[in-house]
């Protein structure tokens, strides 16, 4: 069996990570059972992927699991779960984890965490960032995405972490979840590292730019902090998100909030306009997700030219401000 | 309060890589090395909580005999000392190794009256990403651990704590509150040392070597470990490298006059706010 932690935003929607997730259960040879499986690669039916949920568990959210192919949904609720700690949350969901199979969740901070957590409570071994699965085992992204690790993890049971974007979010046909609830017992030592609040500024919300249709990235060719308006524009007129390198944040010129790349967000906009930005790997690696880029730098062999779909060779700043008045001129 | 930081040599990649002769390993030969920035950030909050409470900062890593140059590194922007766990190829250590190896380390620096009251990793390497050492470390040695963590502050005592049960110490030395990264906003934790934190890039600037660092790093003692055989060892068949796609760049123009070219783009994919 495979069972999928599922994350929910603060609607009580199935997030775009977890419905990936989702798909990668139903579409990926996962073992069964701790032997070689007997499902297709093209992936099981419907129904065999089972879902754990912690709190709310809204009934979009259902239809949502359904649709994405999950029989059963464990619901756990508790009050000592209401606030997040990892360790008592890790437990709760060991306690619904089958001893055999796979346990997996999105490779976001929170997959991350519970997955690791997850895997020294049930004695299992743990892959992160896996993309595929097939007869020969695991494919996972190390180096920032540069290369690939083929790896097996022995063992009945494994667990697994979903790099982003390693599949697109697929529905099948449509069916109903069964619910199970379970009467939880929450030990107090597990509380030890709960949230004790939350402070939610604009600086630290990177959902804009995770969720965004166009993002416009920022990277050292901008100049200075004072050297945004331009790209700021652009970003307002798509209603799109500013993303920015690594070396725009350790400059200081913006909040890591904003950082795209290994170690910032991993987007997947219908567009991304690099701006200035080289094509450092470890940036690439938060892009892999975009459906079309376009790069505007000086360097036509810059790496991030490369790689695009569209390129404008020039100086960013007189670019993207041509671009904005041309949006400007077309609107009338 | 004394605080140990275990970092991990990882090569500095830019660009592209090769593949060694056993196709296991990324050629390193044409690479530097460096930490991770992870990593980076752990040293210097370690550097900042030090200093604010009149403790101590040491560094680990488990890495080859050149891996001492991380070390130093870390030094001579203030870390007091250095424990390298020599192993010439630390591939082969799975996560559960690596945190089997530090927590013996812990422990036996215990025994030598070298104890830490707070431990801290990076959330995870820039070379394997596997994001699990700090939590198996925490679980061997007992004690709570958060990660993507950004920043630390101390709440309470914090000098002297000594490490907990797992690490040779009582517990109750001190409290820390730590801010990170939540789903939705900054999450803030507080509890009670000794406890294992995995950093997170973005809270600290970590900070650049002064000439006297660099001098005093040269000096730093080094205590030096060789590294058991893993007990689990690594799960890694081979490594691959991504299918070298060629460029298929559409090149709108040059210069603002290449514009309309883009917003027709922009136009046609239909991001262009009305």
């Amino acid at each position: 069996m495979t069972l999928v932690f599922i994350e929910t935003d603060t609607s009580g929607q199935v997030t775009l990570t977890s419905a990936e997730a989702l798909t990668f259960a139903r579409t990926q040879l996962l073992p069964d059972g701790g032997a070689a499986t007997s499902r297709e690669v093209s992936g099981p039916p419907s129904g065999s992927t089972e879902a754990v949920v912690i709190g709310e568990l809204s009934d979009s959210a259902v239809d949502a699991l359904g649709r994405l192919g999950v029989g059963v949904i464990h619901h756990l609720e508790h009050p000592d779960l209401a606030e997040y700690s990892a360790a008592a949350w890790a437990q709760a969901i060991v306690d619904v984890t089958p001893e055999s199979g796979t346990l997996l969740a999105s490779g976001t901070p929170r997959g991350m965490e519970l997955m690791a957590h997850a895997a020294v409570r049930t004695g299992a071994r743990m892959a992160a960032n896996v993309i595929a699965a097939d007869e020969e085992g695991l494919l996972r992204q190390v180096h920032g995405g540069t290369a690939f690790e083929r790896l097996r993890l022995d063992g009945d049971l494994q667990v697994l972490t979903i790099a982003g974007h390693a599949c697109t979010p697929e529905e099948t046909t449509p069916i109903t979840p069964e619910i199970i609830g379970y009467d939880l017992t929450v030990a107090e030592a597990d509380l030890a590292t709960r949230v004790q609040r939350t402070e939610v500024e604009a600086a630290d919300d990177a959902s804009g730019l995770t969720s965004a249709r166009a993002v416009v990235g920022a990277g050292r060719g901008v100049g200075s902090e004072n050297g945004f308006a331009e790209v700021l524009e652009l970003v307002d007129h798509l209603g799109g998100a500013l993303g920015v390198s690594r070396v725009v944040t350790g400059l200081g010129w913006r909040p890591h909030a904003e950082q795209v790349g290994q170690t910032g967000s991993r987007i997947s906009p219908d567009v991304y306009i690099a701006c200035g930005i080289s094509g450092a790997i470890q940036h690439m690696a938060g892009i892999e997700g975009a459906k079309t880029l376009v790069a505007i730098n000086t360097d036509e062999e810059a790496t991030m030219v490369q790689r695009a779909d569209y390129a404008i060779i020039g100086d960013l700043h007189e670019v993207v401000a041509a671009v904005n008045e041309e949006i400007v001129r077309r609107r009338g | 309060m004394n605080i140990l930081v275990c970092i991990k040599r990882v090569p500095d990649i830019a660009g592209s890589v090769t593949l060694d002769d056993t196709g296991t390993e990324i050629d390193e030969s044409g690479l530097g090395h460096t930490m991770s920035s992870h990593e980076e950030c752990a040293v210097e909050l370690a550097i900042q909580t030090a200093a604010a409470t009149g403790g101590t900062v040491a560094v680990l890593t488990l890495g080859p005999a050149e891996a001492v140059e991380q070390l130093r590194a870390a030094v001579a922007v203030g870390a007091n000392d250095g424990i390298l766990v020599e192993a010439a190829d630390p591939s082969v250590f799975a996560p559960e190794d690596i945190a089997q190896v530090i927590g013996d380390v812990i422990r036996d620096r215990a025994e030598a009256g070298q104890t830490f009251d707070l431990v801290l990793t990076g959330d995870d390497a820039a070379d394997t990403g596997d994001f699990q050492v700090g939590i198996r470390l925490a679980y061997d040695l007992g004690y709570p651990v958060l990660t993507n963590i950004q920043t630390i502050g101390v709440t309470g005592g914090g000098e002297g704590a000594g490490a907990g049960s797992g690490g040779g110490g009582e517990r109750g030395g001190g409290r820390i509150e730590a801010r990170g990264i939540g789903p939705a906003g900054t999450e803030i934790f507080s509890l009670d040392l000794p406890t294992v934190v995995a950093v997170h890039e973005g809270g600290v600037d970590p900070r650049y070597p002064s000439i006297t660092g660099r001098m005093k790093a040269k000096k730093a003692p080094i205590v030096e470990y060789d590294a058991p055989e893993p007990g689990t060892g690594s799960p890694r068949i081979r490594l691959e490298l991504p299918e070298v796609k060629a460029s298929s760049v559409t090149i709108l123009g040059e210069g603002p006059e290449a514009a309309p070219a883009l917003v027709d783009v922009l136009e046609e994919i239909g991001v262009i706010r009305p």
